[in-house]
């Protein structure tokens, strides 16, 4: 007989009794606010579903793993693809030559359209033309807005990004702010210095740009915080993303400035700051939007050849601006995580 | 010659005993157990295994150009896995693998613009950028005696700012600029980018570069005096360094030869895609390691195979493609990957184990 060996309810009962102890901890202790509870109060945008054949739509983006904005751009792709009878392949790598290899992918399978991002456009460009040999139609989303038609793409769903600041720096007038900082998290990024871009050009008083590292939160805030504490006058930060927007009002915490944030896109959290005054206003593209368009319009096009956007010009998705008056609307369908 | 074993460490064997003093220690194994002992069969193994369950589960998998599709992804991380794998079996890293390849295409691509000359001036001086950079790491690695884990990681650090701030300097942009219309640059994508027809399915060019490798590879770690020292050097450098090998010249060659590798995926994304982005490639050392230790390769060097690799990217690249074929929630990629790995790692232990066995 081993006598180092326990038998086998001694070995068992901690666990059992753990388990009870969390147990009992769990119905104890619930939360009289938020959480799961107060999210499932909405029912989901569903509607009736289309009775047109089964087709497939193969959606290929630049997203990183696991990022908001892009599970919005997904849930609003999903929403369509139930409607209309579609079934939904949807695939992402950052990297341009991998995601250049999903859409041959989305060929291979003989999809019946197919919605890509252009952050890359050169990179994308010879695989979407075996798609257009292939006879699959494409469309555009999101990043690309200046090269979707000479690639032949069927139509482009998003938000220029120069209109877009500009929106921004005229509201900044209104608000009567005299000196902005706009904040950069991805140096280099096209996009993003079009926003601003945009922003310097219609806004009346100074603005500057700072890089932060957006992937790295405590340097962001560290960052910003060392700006505002160095120029005194600066009494706008505006942020190209929200998370970004949600540790900047830290940062202005911090160094006890007086400037106030607003930003460029939203997210679940984004709707209370901006209902309690932390964040001014953001500007959303809408990226559910963006997602529900894209696949839609291949339906529609494949059962009925609409072109959305006549072919000539993008579809617009933002600039839509949400603040104080209109935030509570907004707010309830943000909780869902679908704007 | 794939034991563990340096052979040019190993004093000449004497004459085989009599058999009738059989005691076991000299016994001929089985074919079978002979075969086993060869590192890239476990990996060959898993292969076949995740072949035939794609095969099963996803209908557009069976499709011949989506075989060209899984080909052409492993062979552009195949192409770097393989100097990777040589250079784990003489017992040392790169970390800066997968920005390196980056760097040569950034280089290549920028230069050309700047200079406005042909595109294949810019090539040449990649290739020595690549060298050079390859030389540096071996070199540094022998004055100061640092592991490659910790040298290779400082490279890979400089030449991911390099990357970026080289590029902002020249282009004010964050990629570099196109060279599609350029001197030369039809004549390169031919070689580095093109496709050939075989039976109405386009193969991309890199599969029968990442198979004309391999068979060069194989041969120079197995027929070649250069392949023994590179088995010496991993498995004991002192012992090896004791009977003679150059150790300091195998290890700068290997690093050479990573450099090399990085120049020939550059040029493939330089002149597949016009223009290249500064930030990308980080990350990729760790599949062209992975690709290597499915593949048989050990970690600690001395043990290896150069088809191990090619099969291991040809895992890799099922699995990558296999899961939007299947039409599974791209998601759990990154987790399904680990799986793969951590089982195509176990069964090449115990095919391993069950060789050695007696």
């Amino acid at each position: 007989m081993d006598r180092t060996f326990y038998p086998r309810s001694r070995r068992v009962a901690p666990f059992f009794a753990m388990a009870a102890a969390s147990a009992l901890l769990i119905a104890g202790c619930s939360s009289g606010s938020g959480g799961k509870e107060a999210e499932e109060g909405g029912a989901d945008a569903s509607a009736g579903k289309a009775d047109t054949p089964k087709m497939t739509v193969a959606m290929v983006t630049h997203a990183g793993q696991g990022d908001t904005f892009w599970d919005i751009v997904r849930k609003g792709a999903q929403t369509a693809a139930d409607k209309d009878n579609v079934e939904l392949i949807y695939s992402n790598d950052p990297n341009a030559a991998n995601q250049a290899n999903l859409v041959q992918n989305a060929i291979d399978q003989k999809v019946d359209g197919i919605a890509v991002t252009l952050a890359k456009p050169d990179a994308m460009k010879d695989v979407i033309a075996k798609a257009e040999k292939a006879g699959i139609p494409v469309v555009g989303l999101n990043s690309g807005m200046d090269v979707w038609q000479e690639q032949g793409l069927l139509s482009f769903f998003g938000q220029d990004e120069t209109v877009a600041g500009e929106a921004f720096g005229r509201k900044l007038n209104e608000t009567g702010a005299k000196h902005a900082v706009c904040v950069i998290q991805e140096q280099g990024n096209v996009a993003l210095e079009a926003r601003c871009a945009g922003v310097k050009k219609t806004f009346e008083g100074e603005t500057e740009n700072l890089y932060v590292n957006g992937t790295d939160m405590p340097s962001v805030k560290s960052t910003i915080t060392a700006k505002l504490k160095q120029d005194s006058s600066i009494d706008e930060v505006v942020t190209l993303g929200a998370p970004v927007a949600l540790t900047s009002v830290q940062s202005v915490d911090d160094a006890g400035s007086k400037a106030k944030v607003a930003t460029f896109d939203l997210n679940k959290e984004m709707t209370d700051a901006i209902k309690s005054g932390d964040i001014e206003f953001a500007v959303d593209q809408q990226p559910y939007l963006q997602g529900y368009l894209a696949v839609d319009s291949l339906w529609l096009y494949k059962n009925n050849g609409n072109y959305s956007g006549g072919g000539e010009e993008p579809v617009l998705t933002g600039p839509a601006f949400v603040d104080k008056d209109n935030v509570d609307t907004i707010a309830q369908f943000a909780a869902k995580g679908t704007r | 010659m794939t034991q563990a074993t340096a052979p040019a460490a190993s004093s000449p064997s004497s004459p085989a005993p009599p058999a009738a003093h059989k005691d076991g220690r000299t016994a001929q194994r089985s074919l079978g157990r002979r075969l086993l002992a060869r590192p890239e069969v476990g990996a060959l193994i898993a292969a076949i295994g995740v072949y035939a369950f794609f095969f099963a589960v996803a209908p557009s998998f069976r499709e011949t150009s989506s075989l060209a599709t899984v080909l052409y992804q492993a062979s552009v991380m195949g192409i770097m896995a393989l100097p990777v794998a040589l250079l784990m079996i003489g017992g040392e890293f790169d970390l800066s693998a997968g920005v390196a390849v980056t760097t040569s295409a950034l280089t290549a691509g920028i230069l050309s613009f700047q200079l406005t000359v042909n595109v294949w001036t810019g090539v040449f001086v990649a290739l020595i950028v690549s060298l050079a950079v390859g030389a540096f790491n071996g070199w540094l690695l022998i004055k100061t005696g640092l592991p490659s884990f910790l040298v290779t990681l400082g490279s890979f650090l400089i030449l991911q700012g390099s990357n970026l701030a080289v590029t902002k300097i020249f282009t004010n942009n964050v990629a570099s600029d196109s060279i599609a219309d350029m001197d030369g640059f039809d004549q390169a994508k031919s070689i580095f980018a093109s496709e050939i027809g075989i039976g109405g399915v386009d193969f991309k060019i890199t599969i029968f570069y990442w198979l004309i490798f391999a068979a060069i590879a194989t041969w120079l770690l197995l027929r070649t005096k250069f392949g023994n020292w590179i088995f010496a050097v991993g498995g004991n450098k002192d012992s090896a360094r004791a009977v003679g090998v150059p150790v300091n010249f195998t290890k700068i060659a290997l690093f050479m030869g990573v450099g090399a590798g990085a120049w020939f995926v550059g040029m493939h994304l330089l002149f597949s895609f016009n223009t290249v982005q500064s930030n990308e490639g980080v990350g990729n050392e760790f599949l062209y390691i992975i690709a290597a230790v499915i593949g048989g390769c050990l970690l600690t060097g001395g043990y290896g195979s150069a088809i191990g690799p090619v099969i291991g990217a040809f895992i890799f690249g099922m699995v990558n493609q296999g899961i939007v074929y299947a039409n599974w929630n791209p998601d759990w990629f990154k987790a399904f990957l680990g799986v793969m790995l951590l089982i195509a790692a176990l069964v090449n232990l115990w095919v391993r184990s069950q060789a050695t066995r007696r």
